[in-house]
Order: structure tokens, then sequence, then C-alpha cells
């Protein structure tokens, strides 16, 4: 019974080590599976993953226009205070007066990408950029103002 | 091209003794200088192998844990290793404070002098050997286990716990292992008959000790791999380095040279311990040979003797960097279990099994 549980073991054990090294060994001999990117050369062909998140932006349309109604849902679901929203009262045509964004302040060195903000947003007014090369050299480059100068908010979002 | 087929190392080596006999009358002399081309020469010899395994065990790391490796400095990464010995060299050799410091400053010598004095009986090619010593496996397993001298040194003149608990481990693991390095190293003398490697490689003219040995020199072959990964501390058996237990071991103090001779010496014996096992296992310089064919033969001997041993030297050097970079590390107590109650039992049969086969004849 020692002996039969003795060579089992050794059995075992270098069945479990080969296993071991017939993967590292097609690994070796396959190059292909090699899965560095080589990030600083490979930008023009660098495709990051469809959930990734690097920054909050805020899409416009081609007539300049965004979603976002100032309803600071975003605001209030920011654990961090990285989004700070300025309203304005503007004069409509019929001459009603609406609550609109004035300035979307955005602080980029405050923000963790938790997507909290785009979750709470009831009209998909803000989403999580592709983009990842944040860094600058003065601080204050990173507070950004999300809303276009002269953006209107779209037409048919309340 | 038929240069180059008869180009070989020992028609180099005696044009060079012609020349120097030439030019020097005096015989002490004669000899006095060829040492000192010869030591010169493996010097340098085995400083740019350092570097050639460097390189390659990055590489090799680096592929089979699908990365790319060292790839900037030179084309395709191959000066990185020139930069890294660089930067060491221009690092300041810190001596701590409350070590002993002359133990200290001398266990990188020691270990690095202890590598390379076990280079001496190797055949690199066909009558090329430093020093044809009849003893030269005995004088090879004595000379490599002085190693451990050099780090029992280094980590208890460290002054730092790190430091000795990687020494102690390192004792322990390389005491044990060299029992079952010898014990394979045993198999083949019994069947070659001779302690001489200049013998042993010849005795495998009509075929390697690994295809005529059968199963034992093959069981014995793969102790031997695995029991000299053990002795030169190498992973998964690197327990004295172990850099996530002990940030380093036994050189957690040294920068800097002394700290690149620890790396030289490692590197050393990585290359001896292979060629050790091409030289016993796998016929050395011998190119492959079929007893009975002859133009087969004929055809193999064309292949240089020299790239045949180093064929077969690079081939396990590359087993033991897949080991490496495959298992993962023992425990102190699994390292002694691994080697007292499998490897050691083992081998001891095996040595039966040996000595049954060469008294009976059943070897090829």
């Amino acid at each position: 019974m020692f002996l039969k549980d003795y060579f089992s073991t050794i059995y075992r054990s270098i069945k479990s080590l080969l296993t071991g090294m017939k993967v590292t060994g097609y690994y070796f001999t396959h190059p292909k599976e090699i899965q560095t990117e080589e990030y600083p050369d490979n930008r023009p062909t660098l495709k990051m993953a469809d959930r990734f998140r690097g920054e909050v932006v805020m899409p416009h349309n081609e007539n300049n226009e965004h979603r976002c109604t100032g309803c600071q849902a975003c605001e209030i679901a920011c654990p961090n205070g990285t989004i700070k929203i300025v309203t304005k009262q503007e004069i409509m045509p019929d001459g009603k007066k609406k609550k609109r964004i004035d300035t979307f302040v955005y602080h980029l060195d405050l923000c963790t990408m938790c997507n909290l903000c785009i979750v709470a947003c009831p009209s998909d007014a803000i989403v999580m950029s592709q983009n990842f090369e944040h860094s600058v050299y003065d601080k204050k480059q990173l507070k950004k103002i999300l809303n276009k100068p002269d953006s209107k908010l779209m037409d048919g979002v309340e | 091209m038929s240069l180059l087929l008869s180009f070989s190392f020992s028609s180099l080596a005696s044009n060079i003794h012609n020349l120097l006999a030439a030019a020097i009358s005096n015989s002490f002399l004669l000899l006095v200088t060829e040492m000192v081309i010869t030591g010169i020469t493996l010097i340098s010899f085995l400083v740019v192998l350092c570097f050639f395994l460097g390189y390659m065990e990055r590489r090799v790391a680096a592929f089979m844990e699908i990365r790319l490796g060292p790839n900037r400095v030179g084309p395709k990464g191959t000066l990185q290793i020139v930069a890294d010995t660089l930067k060491l060299l221009l690092k300041e050799g810190l001596t701590p404070d409350s070590s002993d410091k002359f133990l200290f400053n001398l266990a990188p010598i020691i270990m690095v002098v202890a590598s390379m004095m076990a280079i001496a009986p190797i055949a690199f090619a066909k009558d090329f050997q430093l020093y044809d010593i009849n003893i030269g496996v005995l004088y090879v397993s004595a000379v490599s286990s002085l190693g451990v001298i050099g780090i029992l040194m280094a980590g208890w003149s460290s002054n730092n716990k790190y430091s000795l608990l990687g020494a102690m481990r390192s004792g322990a693991q390389i005491v044990s292992y060299e029992l079952s390095v010898g014990l394979s190293l045993i198999s083949i003398v019994i069947l070659s008959g001779s302690l001489s490697l200049g013998d042993i490689v010849m005795s495998q003219q009509n075929g390697w000790w690994i295809i005529k040995g059968h199963i034992p020199i093959i069981i014995s072959f793969v102790i031997f791999v695995i029991a000299s990964t053990a002795e030169i501390n190498r992973a998964p058996f690197d327990l004295a380095e172990a850099d996530q237990e002990l940030t380093g071991g036994f050189h957690t103090e040294y920068a800097g040279m002394k700290f690149a001779m620890f790396l030289l010496s490692e590197y050393i014996n990585l290359f001896i311990v292979s060629a050790i096992a091409a030289t016993l296992f796998l016929g050395g310089w011998m190119p492959f040979h079929i007893g009975g064919l002859d133009s087969f033969n004929h055809i193999m001997d064309y292949i240089p003797s020299s790239i045949w041993f180093f064929a077969k030297t690079f081939l396990i050097i590359f087993i033991i960097m897949q080991f490496r970079w495959t298992f993962p590390r023992l425990r102190v107590d699994q390292l002694l279990t691994l080697e007292w109650k499998y490897l050691l039992p083992i081998s001891m049969v095996n040595i039966i099994l040996v000595t049954v086969m060469a008294i009976m004849g059943w070897h090829l």
C-alpha cells in the first residue's frame, strides 16, 4: 500500500510538471500569442476595450447640441465632488423661462472613473470616453468644461 | 566553405602554440605565457557567455510568459544586458557598516573562483580541453560544492537576518542535493569505466549514454538535471534567494560589481552544470552516431564538434530555464522531502540497476 502511494505520487507529480512545461513550451513556440502592447509605437492601431473608462465627456451633435438638461443628478451621484454644474435661466421664444446649463465643470484630477455619474444621468448626456492620455504639465488643465461654447440643449430632451 | 569545415579549435590552439614556441625559447616562460593567454581567453569567454545567458534568460522568460522582454536597447534588445552591466559598474560597491568587512568582500570572489575552477576539465571540442585531469568528474563535483562556502560566507558576514536565512537554507539544500548529483554521475562512471571527461566522451563513440544506457540512464539524467538545478540555486529551488520572502537572500546587502559577481557565478554554474550533463549523458562534442549506419555517421561528422557541444549544452540550459519559468518555488520541507524521500532512494536503486547492466553487458 505504501509503495503504491509512493509511486503514484511520483507519477502524478511528473505528469503535472510535464503539463506545466507543455503550456510554457506552447507559448515559447507560438510567438503569435504574445500579449504585449508596444504602446507608444502602436498608437495609431491601439484599440481600447469597449467598457474602458478614460474620462467623462459630453457628446455634441453636428448642430453643437448636447443632451444635458442640468438636472444635477450626476453632481449628486458623484462621491468625490468631481462634477459642478452651473445653471442659468434662459427665455424661450414663447416667453417661458427654462433652466439650462451654463457650464458643466469636470475635475479630472478628482475623478476615480467610478461610472456613477453616467449611471445616474437620466438623459444619457455624458459618457465615458476611450481617451487615457491625460498627463499635462499644469494642474489647472485638468479642470475641464464639458459643454462646448454656445452649445444648446437638443430638442426633445427634457 | 572547405576552410570553414576544416576549422577546429584544436588546430587553432596548436597553431597558437607553435607561433608562441617559435617566439619564446624559454620553456617556462612559454608555459606562463600560454597560461595567461588561456586565462584571459577563458574569462572573456565566460563574461560574453554570461551576457548571452542573461539576454537569453530574459527573452525565454518573456516568451514563456507571453511577453516580449527587452527589445529597446540595441537590435532586438541585445544590448540591454550591456547597459545593465554598465549600470552595475557605475554603482557604489557598498559595504555595510556592521558587516564583517573582510568576509563580506571575499565571498563574491570565492563564488566566482569556485565556479570558474570547475570549467577546467570540460571538453569544448574535439582535442580542445583545458586540462584532461584523470579524475575530472570527481574534480567537478568537488569544486562546484565549494560555492556553498561563498554563499554561507556572504550570508553570515552581511549581518542581516534575510541574508542569514537565505544562506542557511542554501547550505541545507546544496549539501542534500550534492548526494543525488554524485550518485547520478556515478551511474555514468560505472558504464564508461573512467572518471576522465575526455575518456567518457570517447566511450560514447557508438552512441550517447542516454541512448545506450536504456531507462536507468534516462532516470539518472532526469535526477541529475533536477538535483543540479537545486545545486545551482535556480528556481524552483531558489530558496536561498527567494526574492518574495527574503528580498534576495544571501545577496541582499550586495550592490554594484559585488552583486554582479554573484550573478556571474550563477550563470557560470548554469553553464557548467549543463556542460557536464551534455558531456556525460549526451556525448559532449561527439556527433550523433548510430552504430552500423556508416554514411549517416559520416555526414554527422561534418558538423564541427564545438557546434555539437554547444548545441547540447544550450539545450539543457534551455530546459533548466524552462523549469524556472514554469514551476512554483518549493517550501523548505518539500525541498528536503523531494531529495531524501524521492531522489536519493530512486538514484540508489538506479545505481544497482546500472551496475547489474554494466556487469551483464546489457548496454549497447
